[in-house]
C-alpha cells in the first residue's frame, strides 16, 4: 500500500506543501463544490468536530468562508475576534494555547496581524491549525482557492502566464500565490509601483516588472491585488487618482492580455482604484467564482486536517 | 577591592605591552607592581596557578543594559555583574535606560553602591544624553561625571534631534565624555522588525533598511566634525556605517565604534532560519550576509574599536510573545568571550592579542576608565583563559535573570576560567 499523500496535521501555508499535496487539495476540493448545488447544502463530514475560528484581525470575507465550509461539513464552530475575546493580542502564545487547548478543539483557524503566531500556536497546541492568513506571510486557502479557480476554468495551471499587480510588499496574497502558481508550473510576474515593491523582490520566485502593461502582456491570468488605502498615508502613493490612472487594471489596458484572458481579485475590490468596474464585473471576470470555489477548498483543507489529526479516513459526500 | 596575589605561570597576553608569552603577574594593594619572568612575591601573598591559562587584562564589556532599578524581573545589577563574572568580565559599562532613566547623578551614585555591593565585577555607569531619554534637555554631565558615570548615552533610542546631538558633542568636550550613540533614523526604521532584505520580504515582515543607520551615523559624524566631540558608534551593524566611519578617521575625527559579537555571527538567514524565533530579534536587527563579512573584515583591518555583548535581558514571558509583539535584544555577557574565541581566534580571522584589544585595551580607552592593561600601576583586573575548555551554550546555567539568546546549543571551544578584580579573586557562587 503506498503512503497517502496527505498526511499533514497543520496547513500553514504554501511554503511546506509539495506539488502532490497542492493537487491533493484541489482533486479533493472537486468533490465538495457539487454541495453548494444541493437543496441540502449539509454533509456529516465533521459532525462532532470542534472547529474554533480564530481572528485576531477583522475578516468578514475570510471567516464567514470558513464558517460555512465547516456549517457544511456539520462541525461544531465558534468563533472569536480580537472584538470579542479575552483573548488579546498582549498574551504570550503559551497563554492562547493553553485556552485554546481547555476548550478541546480539533482544528483551530487563526488570522494574526503578525507573520507566523499560526506556526508558533501550532507547535504549542494538539488541534490542527489552518493558516488564515499570518501578516503579510501567507494565506495558503486563498492561493490554492485562486489555483483551484485557475484550473477550473483553464483547464490546466502550467504553463500559463500569471500577472498578479499591485501593493506586493504587503500582500500575503501574493507570496502564498507565486508559490503554489510556480510550484503547479505557471510562469508568474509581479509587478507594482516601487514604493510598494519588498527588498529583493525576485526573492519571492517570480519575475518583477515595474509597468502594468508589461506585467499584463500576453497574460492568460490577471491577479489585482486590493489597494490598503491607509498605505497612502505611508506615501506608497501619492493618491487613488494617480494609482487607478498607472496601475489601475482598464478595459484598454488589458487589450495587452491574451483574448481570453481571466481577471481575479482576493476581495474586497476598490473599484476606480485597482480596477475599473466594467472589467471588474465583465465577462472575463471570475471574482465571484473565487469566493464560491474559496467555500469548497476550505472544506477540502478542513476535511483532509480533520482526517490526517483523527487517524480516520472520513467519508467522502 | 583591594587585594594582593600573584599569579604564576601563565599565558599573558598583553597588547599594551606587546606581550604574548609565559609571565607572572605580581598584585599588590589592587594594581599589578610586576609583570615579568617568576620573581618570589612578598611573605603572605596568596598564588593563583595560571598554568595551562590565558592571563589577560580584565575584560570590559561597554555596553549592557543592567535594568536596575525598574526592571528587576529582568536582571538586577547582582546578577548582571555575576554574569559578567561568569562570562570573564571584570567590568561592564551599564546603559542608562532603566526605569527611572540615570539622567540624574542619584542613579549613578545607587548603581555603584549596588555594585560595590555586589562584588562581583566594575561597573561605569553611563548617564543619559537628554532628560528622560526624550531627546530635548540636556543632562548635568558635569555632575554625572563627578559621580561616576563614564559616558552619555540615550540608547535604546537614538538621540534623534540634530540640535541636541550637536549641543551634546559640544557639552561633553569639557568632561572629555564620549558619546555613545544608538544610530537609527525612526523615520526610516518605522515599525520594522527585521533586517529589510530577501528575508524579511519573503517573511513579509516589515523590514528595517540598512540605511535606518547609516543615516544617523552620517549625520552624527558631519557633527562631530562640526563640534570637534568625542563619538563612539554602538553595536554597529551595516557595511555602509564601517566605511563612513573608516572615512571620517581618516580625516582625524574622534571616533569609535563598537560591535556586538551577534552581528558578527549571525544575519537575516539565521533569524529566517529559526521561523521568527524572538531570541533573534534585536535592534539593530541582524543584517545581510555581506554587512556581517564587512564588520569581520573591520575587526581584521583594526577599524572596528571594540566588542561589546549589548547584554539585553528580557524575562522569558516576553520573549514568549510573537516575534513582532517581542522586545528588542538578547543577553551576552555569558556567551561573547566563548563566541569570540570559538569563531573569531580559533578561526583565525584575529588573534588573541587583537581580540583582547577589542574585549579590554580599547573599552578602557575609549571610556577612559583605569585597565586594559597589565603593565605595573594597572588595576589588579584580570580574565583567566582556558583555551581548550568545550563549552555547550546552555541557558538554563546562565548566572544571569534572563534566558534571550540565540546560541542556545552552540558548542564552543575556550572559555573563561575565571576573573580577578583589584586583586581578589572572584569566587563565582
Ligand atoms: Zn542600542
Amino acid at each position: 500500500m503506498s503512503e497517502p499523500v496527505w498526511q499533514r496535521g497543520d496547513l500553514l501555508g504554501v511554503a511546506e506543501l509539495s506539488t502532490a499535496e497542492i493537487l491533493h487539495v484541489l482533486d479533493t476540493a472537486e468533490s465538495f463544490v457539487e454541495v453548494a448545488a444541493r437543496p441540502i447544502k449539509k454533509v456529516p463530514t465533521l459532525r462532532g468536530k470542534t472547529v474554533i475560528n480564530l481572528f485576531f484581525e477583522p475578516s468578514t470575507r475570510t471567516s464567514s468562508s470558513f464558517e460555512i465550509a465547516e456549517k457544511r461539513l456539520s462541525a461544531d464552530n465558534i468563533n472569536f475576534s480580537t472584538s470579542s475575546s479575552s483573548l488579546s493580542k498582549g498574551e504570550t502564545l503559551l497563554d492562547t494555547a493553553r485556552n485554546l487547548e481547555a476548550m478541546a478543539p480539533d482544528l483551530v483557524v487563526i488570522r494574526h496581524a503578525h507573520p507566523r503566531v499560526p506556526h508558533a500556536l501550532a507547535e504549542r497546541i494538539a488541534a490542527g491549525v489552518i493558516n488564515a492568513g499570518d501578516g503579510a506571510h501567507e494565506h495558503p486557502t486563498q492561493a490554492l482557492l485562486d489555483a483551484f479557480t485557475i484550473r477550473r476554468r483553464k483547464g490546466r495551471v502550467e504553463g500559463l502566464k500569471i500577472a498578479i499587480v499591485g501593493d506586493v510588499a504587503h500582500s500575503r496574497v501574493v507570496r502564498s500565490n507565486v508559490l503554489c502558481l510556480t510550484r503547479l508550473g505557471a510562469d508568474v510576474t509581479v509587478a507594482g509601483p516601487r514604493t510598494m515593491m519588498p527588498e529583493e523582490p525576485e526573492s519571492l520566485g517570480a519575475r518583477v516588472v515595474y509597468s502594468l502593461e508589461e506585467a499584463i502582456e500576453g497574460a492568460d491570468v490577471v491577479m489585482m491585488l486590493r489597494v490598503q488605502l491607509e498605505r497612502q498615508a505611508r506615501a506608497s502613493f501619492p493618491s487613488e487618482r494617480e494609482y487607478f490612472e498607472f496601475f489601475g487594471l482598464t478595459a484598454e489596458r488589458l487589450r495587452g492580455a491574451r483574448d481570453e484572458a481571466i481577471i481575479m481579485h482576493p476581495g474586497p475590490i476598490n473599484r476606480g482604484i485597482e480596477i475599473a468596474s466594467d472589467v471588474a464585473d465583465g465577462p472575463w471576470s471570475v471574482i465571484l467564482e473565487q469566493v464560491a470555489n474559496g467555500v469548497a477548498v476550505r472544506m477540502a483543507v478542513l476535511y483532509l486536517l480533520a482526517g490526517a489529526k483523527s487517524g480516520a479516513d472520513g467519508t467522502m459526500p | 577591592m583591594s587585594g594582593s596575589l600573584v599569579i604564576r605561570g601563565g599565558r599573558v597576553v598583553d597588547p599594551t605591552q606587546e606581550l604574548d608569552g609565559p609571565a607572572d603577574i605580581l598584585i599588590e594593594g589592587g594594581r599589578v607592581t610586576a609583570c615579568g619572568p617568576a620573581t618570589d612575591p612578598p611573605d603572605g601573598v596568596g598564588e593563583l596557578d595560571a598554568a595551562g591559562l590565558v592571563v589577560a587584562p580584565g575584560l570590559i564589556d561597554m555596553h549592557v543594559h543592567l535594568r536596575e532599578p525598574g526592571q528587576e524581573y529582568k536582571e538586577t545589577i547582582e546578577t548582571g555583574t555575576l554574569a559578567a563574572a561568569a562570562g570573564g568580565f571584570t567590568a561592564v559599562a551599564c546603559m542608562p535606560n532603566t526605569e527611572p532613566v540615570n539622567d540624574d547623578p542619584s542613579l549613578t551614585e545607587f548603581m555603584l553602591k549596588h555594585a560595590e555591593r555586589a562584588g562581583w565585577a566594575r561597573v561605569y555607569p553611563i548617564a543619559a544624553v537628554s532628560r528622560g531619554l526624550e531627546g530635548r534637555e540636556l543632562t548635568e554631565f558635569g555632575a554625572q561625571r563627578r559621580a561616576g558615570a563614564v559616558a552619555v548615552s540615550d540608547d535604546g533610542r537614538p538621540v534623534w534631534s540634530a540640535a541636541l546631538m550637536r549641543q551634546a558633542l559640544r557639552y561633553a568636550r569639557h568632561f572629555d565624555l564620549p558619546v555613545i550613540q544608538h544610530a537609527e533614523e525612526l523615520a526610516l526604521s518605522g515599525d520594522g522588525v527585521m533586517h529589510e532584505g530577501r528575508f524579511s520580504t519573503r517573511l513579509g515582515v516589515e523590514g528595517i533598511p540598512g540605511a535606518a543607520d547609516d543615516v544617523m551615523v552620517s549625520r552624527d559624524l558631519l557633527l562631530t566634525a562640526d563640534t570637534g566631540g568625542r563619538y563612539h558608534l554602538a553595536h554597529m551593524s551595516t557595511a555602509r556605517s564601517l566605511d563612513l566611519i573608516r572615512a571620517a578617521r581618516a580625516d582625524g575625527h574622534r571616533v569609535t565604534c563598537e560591535v556586538s559579537a551577534h552581528h558578527l555571527l549571525l544575519t537575516d538567514e539565521d533569524v529566517f532560519d529559526s521561523g521568527l524565533d524572538p531570541n533573534f530579534k534585536m535592534h539593530p536587527p541582524l543584517r545581510s550576509a555581506a554587512d556581517r563579512e564587512a564588520l569581520v573584515g573591520g575587526l581584521a583591518d583594526g577599524s572596528i574599536d571594540a566588542i561589546a555583548s549589548d547584554h539585553a535581558p528580557h524575562h522569558p514571558d516576553e520573549k514568549e510573545l510573537d516575534f513582532v509583539a517581542s522586545p528588542n535584544g538578547i543577553i551576552g555577557l555569558e556567551t561573547t568571550l566563548s563566541l569570540c574565541l570559538d569563531r573569531l581566534v580559533s578561526q583565525g580571522v584575529i588573534g588573541l592579542a587583537r581580540l583582547v584589544e577589542l574585549l579590554s585595551t580599547a573599552p578602557a580607552r575609549i571610556l577612559g576608565v583605569p585597565g586594559g592593561s597589565l603593565a605595573p600601576g594597572s588595576p589588579g583586573d584580570v580574565t583567566l583563559i582556558d583555551l581548550e575548555r568545550e563549552v555547550e551554550v546552555d541557558p538554563a546555567t546562565f548566572r544571569s535573570r534572563s534566558r534571550n539568546t540565540p546560541f542556545a546549543g552552540w558548542e564552543l571551544r575556550g572559555a573563561p576560567a575565571g576573573t580577578v578584580v583589584g586583586g581578589r579573586v572572584i569566587e563565582l557562587s
